[in-house]
């Protein structure tokens, strides 16, 4: 049951994320560039998104657990460090420049653009980069 | 140049909203999509529903972009190979940082989370710096 969760969630979010046009780059670029003919959009996309989710993720966190879990799997940190702003601002970085976030990118694979292939595969490198450049420095 | 759509963009947010609850109410996981994806390469995690969801989504939004009206023209002549610095900064960004658009964005601002507001300011204004800049920086050529 809640594999069928996942999919119709997944569905969702990919339908979501289309007609919202965050997976059009000229659309976000249009968005993210001040100086040029400003595309409000995707303030609305934000704003609609978070409309949702800040009246309904306090009803339910406020329930003893998810309806087919055990426990709601959240993140466990609240300290704002070093790593959080720079890794904010990498990504930022990228995001300006390209116009793709993770979430856009992955579901525009399915267009026929070479596009979102290149970058996906250069964000599992970035992903994985920093795995293992934690990781060292961990280990020493 | 693209039009404001305003309609459109307010119910594919509320959309998206609504799958980060459906997804945190029934299996009690945030809808990030980078921590989904960095999920995946995780030893010691389930990683069924995480393929299930991604699946889902770029079938579903394939087949929104080519049945439906959505369909927009792909982007032609941007430098291609611009894509592999920034996919990489975007992919180290977001696992160092804990979080993308969807999940410190959406969800994480959604409880409001301290951290989440700190990482979506950051990875915000910057985007907005680095696409105006770089705007600036094509015209002037």
């Amino acid at each position: 049951m809640n594999r069928l969760i996942a999919v119709l969630t997944g569905a969702m979010f990919g339908v979501g994320l289309t007609l919202a046009g965050m997976v059009n780059p000229y659309k976000v670029l249009n968005f993210l560039n001040l100086l040029g003919n400003w595309d409000p959009s995707l303030a609305l996309v934000m704003g609609g998104g978070l409309a949702v989710t800040l009246v309904s993720f306090r009803w339910v966190l406020n329930r003893p657990k998810p309806i087919l879990a055990a426990e709601f799997s959240l993140p466990v940190r609240f300290d704002i460090d070093r790593k959080l702003v720079i890794g904010g601002v990498l990504f930022g970085l990228g995001w300006g420049v390209a116009g793709y976030c993770p979430g856009p990118a992955i579901a525009a694979l399915s267009f026929g653009s070479a596009e979102p292939w290149l970058f996906v595969v250069a964000m599992l490198l970035g992903s994985f980069s920093c795995q293992w450049l934690d990781k060292r420095s961990s280990d020493s | 140049m693209t039009e404001f759509t305003p309609v459109s963009a307010l119910a594919g947010g509320m959309l998206i909203g609504l799958s980060a609850t459906v997804l945190l109410l029934f299996n009690g996981r945030i809808a990030g999509i980078s921590g989904i994806v960095n999920g995946l390469f995780a030893a010691d995690d389930d990683r069924l529903w995480r393929v299930l969801f991604l699946v889902s989504m770029v079938l579903s939004a394939g087949l929104a972009y080519h049945l439906t009206p959505l369909a927009f023209s792909l982007r032609e002549g941007f430098p291609l190979w611009w894509l592999l610095p920034s996919g990489f900064l975007v992919g180290f960004g977001t696992r160092m940082g804990g979080g993308c658009t969807s999940g410190h964005g959406i969800c994480g601002l959604g409880r409001l989370s301290k951290r989440s507001l700190v990482a979506t300011a950051s990875f915000f204004l910057v985007g907005l710096a680095t696409a105006s800049v770089s705007a600036l920086l094509m015209a002037g050529v």
